[in-house]
């Protein structure tokens, strides 16, 4: 098949720190974070949106990085799990999800603390029911959503405590 | 298969007239492209046939609600999340924040757009049903002009819309006057989350001393295109909901409505549930 398009650059602050990538305007920014920034943390699921392993921040809002073409990442302020953590210390979501078995195979984690990360910058104290929604659209195949479920309860106590 | 990505061009005009003047100069050349969550589906199955696209998400002049005393105007780029942030959204239009919640995950919601809906014009989508029952009117821009069509018929059939292909929806105008006081809303998929429907029903009626005055019935995924119930809103309007008229109504939707065997639910299935979302609503109008 011929190449019609021309690789663009995307200029974009990644975790905070300021990347120029060059990728195809059509490529999903899930691949240009992966192979061109070099941040595997992202994770590929399904590749159509349906289940949130890829789940990122872009200018503030939880997207899936396999739905967004590289073209509208210029300029945008990127935040991937590699940039949840603050230097050595783990986020409260993160600390919580090791204290309460809230990973097994670890697929699903990035997007899910990613999803519970987003929830908790927009909503320091949400109700269950908001926990529920805000993971609806993050699948996991092994935990039974439980534990995940008492991670999230648990980081919101937790940031409760701390401020 | 994925498709090859070189071979897709997404560029970004330089403003809402720069676009508009590319799909003059080359029409069908070019498709808009905006917040890509259905595009981008298709591009990872293979089947994305168009080549060309204008990336119109950052265009300012597409975004934003707007509300004016006799109606609000949405720009075709308002996300799901921006409709159900919305206060007088809300309070007027509740079942257009309904359907924004019931539509794909809180990721969707943020890059998803109601003009992006519209175009894509899947009889599956969970907001257009509600752009039915409340009578949206969608602007139309063009370089040649302007026009306004109202959303009942802005369909010829199966995901064929009656625009041209130089045309862009630019807002979603939806009229204040027009009061219900029983809105209804119900989606029936798989899961409660990220599921599309096998069935959704919007509608809203407006009633006086238990009579039915003014009555909208619209639905998803049971016909070609969403759908407006317009024989049995005529059954049900000036009449009191008893179980009688109820029948009456529901054997007049079984012939109205076209639902199919398809990956997500049968023929059967969808016609009992779109009786049953009927009965629902009208029970609903009796308190």
């Amino acid at each position: 098949m011929p190449k019609a398009a021309r690789k663009i650059r995307v200029n974009c602050k990644i975790n905070g720190k300021a990347f120029s990538l060059e990728a195809y305007p059509m490529a999903r920014l899930l691949d240009v974070l992966r192979e061109q920034a070099g941040l595997t943390g992202t994770k590929e699921g399904c590749g159509e949106g349906e289940c949130g392993a890829c789940s990122i921040e872009l200018d503030g809002l939880l997207v899936n990085s396999c739905l967004v073409p590289a073209v509208q990442a210029d300029g945008a302020k990127i935040r991937t799990i590699e940039g949840v953590a603050n230097a050595s210390e783990l986020s409260a979501v993160q600390q919580a999800f090791l204290t309460h078995g809230g990973a097994q195979c670890g697929i699903c984690t990035p997007g899910m603390i990613l999803a519970a990360r987003n929830l908790l910058s927009r909503n320091a104290q949400p109700t269950e029911t908001e926990i529920r929604e805000a993971l609806s659209g993050n699948l996991c195949r092994c935990t039974g959503y439980t534990k995940i479920f008492e991670s999230v309860l648990e980081a919101c106590r937790a940031q409760r405590v701390r401020s | 298969m994925r498709s090859y990505v070189p071979a897709y061009e997404l560029q970004e005009p330089r403003n809402l007239l720069d676009a508009l003047e590319r799909m003059a100069r080359e029409p069908g050349e070019w498709r808009p492209f905006a917040g890509g969550t259905d595009l981008m589906v298709l591009l990872e199955a293979g089947k994305l046939v168009q080549r060309k696209f204008l990336s119109i998400w950052k265009l300012p002049e597409l975004s934003g609600i707007t509300v004016a005393p006799a109606n609000v105007n949405l720009n075709a780029l308002t996300t799901y999340s921006e409709i159900r942030g919305h206060e007088l959204l809300a309070r007027e239009f509740p079942l257009l924040c309904r359907a924004a919640a019931e539509t794909g995950s809180i990721a969707t919601q943020n890059r998803g757009t109601l003009g992006g809906n519209i175009a894509n014009a899947s009889p599956a989508a969970d907001s257009p049903p509600v752009l039915l029952v409340y009578d949206a009117e969608l602007e139309l821009v063009s370089a040649s002009g302007v026009r306004w069509v109202p959303y009942h018929g802005f369909w010829n059939g199966y995901k064929k819309i009656a625009m041209r292909n130089d045309e862009l929806i630019r807002t979603i105008r939806l009229p204040r006057q027009r009061k219900f006081s029983k809105q209804f809303y119900r989606k029936v998929g798989t899961r409660r989350a990220q599921a599309i429907s096998k069935v959704c029903f919007a509608g809203a009626a407006r009633m006086d001393a238990g009579r039915i005055v003014d009555i909208r019935i619209a639905l998803g995924s049971v016909a070609p295109t969403v759908f407006r119930a317009s024989e049995s809103e005529k059954i049900l309007r000036g009449e009191k909901p008893t179980p009688a008229t109820l029948r009456a109504a529901q054997d007049i939707l079984s012939r109205e409505i076209s639902p199919i065997d398809d990956i997500r639910s049968t023929a059967r299935y969808r016609l009992r549930v779109a009786q049953n979302l009927l009965a629902e609503f009208c029970e609903s109008l009796q308190s």
